[in-house]
């Protein structure tokens, strides 16, 4: 009875969560599956390194710790930064695997970004100011900062999604693409 | 000074997280800065998924281990959660890097992630990201050596 009730339902939410349209432009044209699943394995593998050993680990603190192997300047020399450092290396490179296992099992196509090198060069020196400045990226902040509910972090993201909502938007805006 | 290096099995749980991260963060699409710049110019809402689902799952893990777990079995360490103190530098940053952001389409862990699905082009925006965590780490040394002075003058 209440299959027969829940059914036409559950179809409904589906078909609702894969072709939602606001004003006629589909939300997620290429599916919700790819995004949901990457997502949980994102998850999965913080949650996997902190259940072993307490550690948040995100993934920007990884430019700091590295830089302190060669410079001597004090923000780099920190004792956290000193003591992660080589796991973090380890780290990196172990998602570096993880997306080549990907690339080997799931992806044949042979791709890289069309993006312009200038954009990924100058955008990044921003990104890796912006981290190291506001104490976290989109892992640390945006998903375990989120996942914590910390305030801190929830200010962090809402700043810096609508700042890069508009900076791509006025970018695209003046026909550089991609 | 404790190093964090605990012997193999943290060395192992470090690399089990990370394989599974950066597949999950290939999965996402996150490692294809055209699909994060999709998202960005409202064409595309999945990466609000990718995000979600990882919070989630980040989140539900966080509040079960902070309550009903005591010390982490490899480093002794006690479960927390992840909170940092509000400050100008979280607004500050967070500005900064959002504008980086938006003009790159590409985030630390995404880009370690694109690296390894062969994307080499990418290496632009590590550099840069290296050249960018120097460079704060050098302003802050020279805007503590001008507040030294500045008192020493006094």
């Amino acid at each position: 009875m209440s299959g027969v009730v829940l059914a036409p339902v559950a179809a409904d939410l589906v078909e609702f969560a894969v072709g939602v349209q606001v004003g006629g432009t589909e939300l997620f044209p290429n599916g919700v599956l790819d995004y949901l699943i990457g997502g949980l394995f994102v998850g999965a593998g913080i949650s996997v390194i902190y259940l072993g050993s307490g550690i948040i680990a995100g993934n920007s603190t990884f430019l700091e710790t590295t830089l302190s192997y060669r410079s001597r300047l004090p923000r780099f020399r920190q004792p956290r930064f000193v003591q992660s450092r080589d796991w973090r290396v380890v780290f990196f490179l172990s998602i570096v695997a993880g997306a080549a296992v990907y690339k080997l099992a799931f992806d044949p196509t042979v791709w890289t970004t069309e993006v312009q090198w200038w954009r990924l060069l100058g955008g990044g020196v921003l990104v890796g100011v912006g981290t190291r400045v506001g104490k976290g990226c989109t892992a640390g902040h945006g998903v375990c900062g989120v996942g914590s509910v910390s305030r801190t972090s929830l200010v962090n993201v809402a700043l810096f999604v609508g700042t890069a909502v508009v900076t791509a938007l006025v970018v695209s805006g003046l026909g550089v693409s991609p | 000074m404790r190093s964090e290096s605990r012997g193999p099995l943290f060395t192992l749980l470090i690399v089990s997280g990370g394989l599974i991260e950066g597949f999950g963060l290939a999965y996402s699409g996150m490692a294809r800065p055209e699909v994060v710049l999709d998202f960005l110019q409202l064409e595309d809402f999945g990466l609000l998924l990718v995000m979600g689902g990882a919070s989630v799952v980040a989140g539900v893990t966080f509040f079960v281990a902070t309550r009903t777990l005591d010390r982490a079995p490899l480093t002794d360490r006690a479960y927390t959660r992840r909170v940092k103190s509000l400050d100008r530098n979280v607004v500050t940053g967070g500005l900064i890097f959002g504008v980086g952001w938006g003009v790159s389409g590409i985030c630390p862990g995404a880009g370690y992630a694109s690296l390894g699905v062969g994307n080499y082009v990418i290496l632009w925006a590590l550099a840069g990201m290296f050249v960018g965590a120097y460079a704060q780490g050098y302003w802050r040394a020279y805007r503590a050596d001008a507040g030294a002075d500045a008192v020493s003058a006094d």
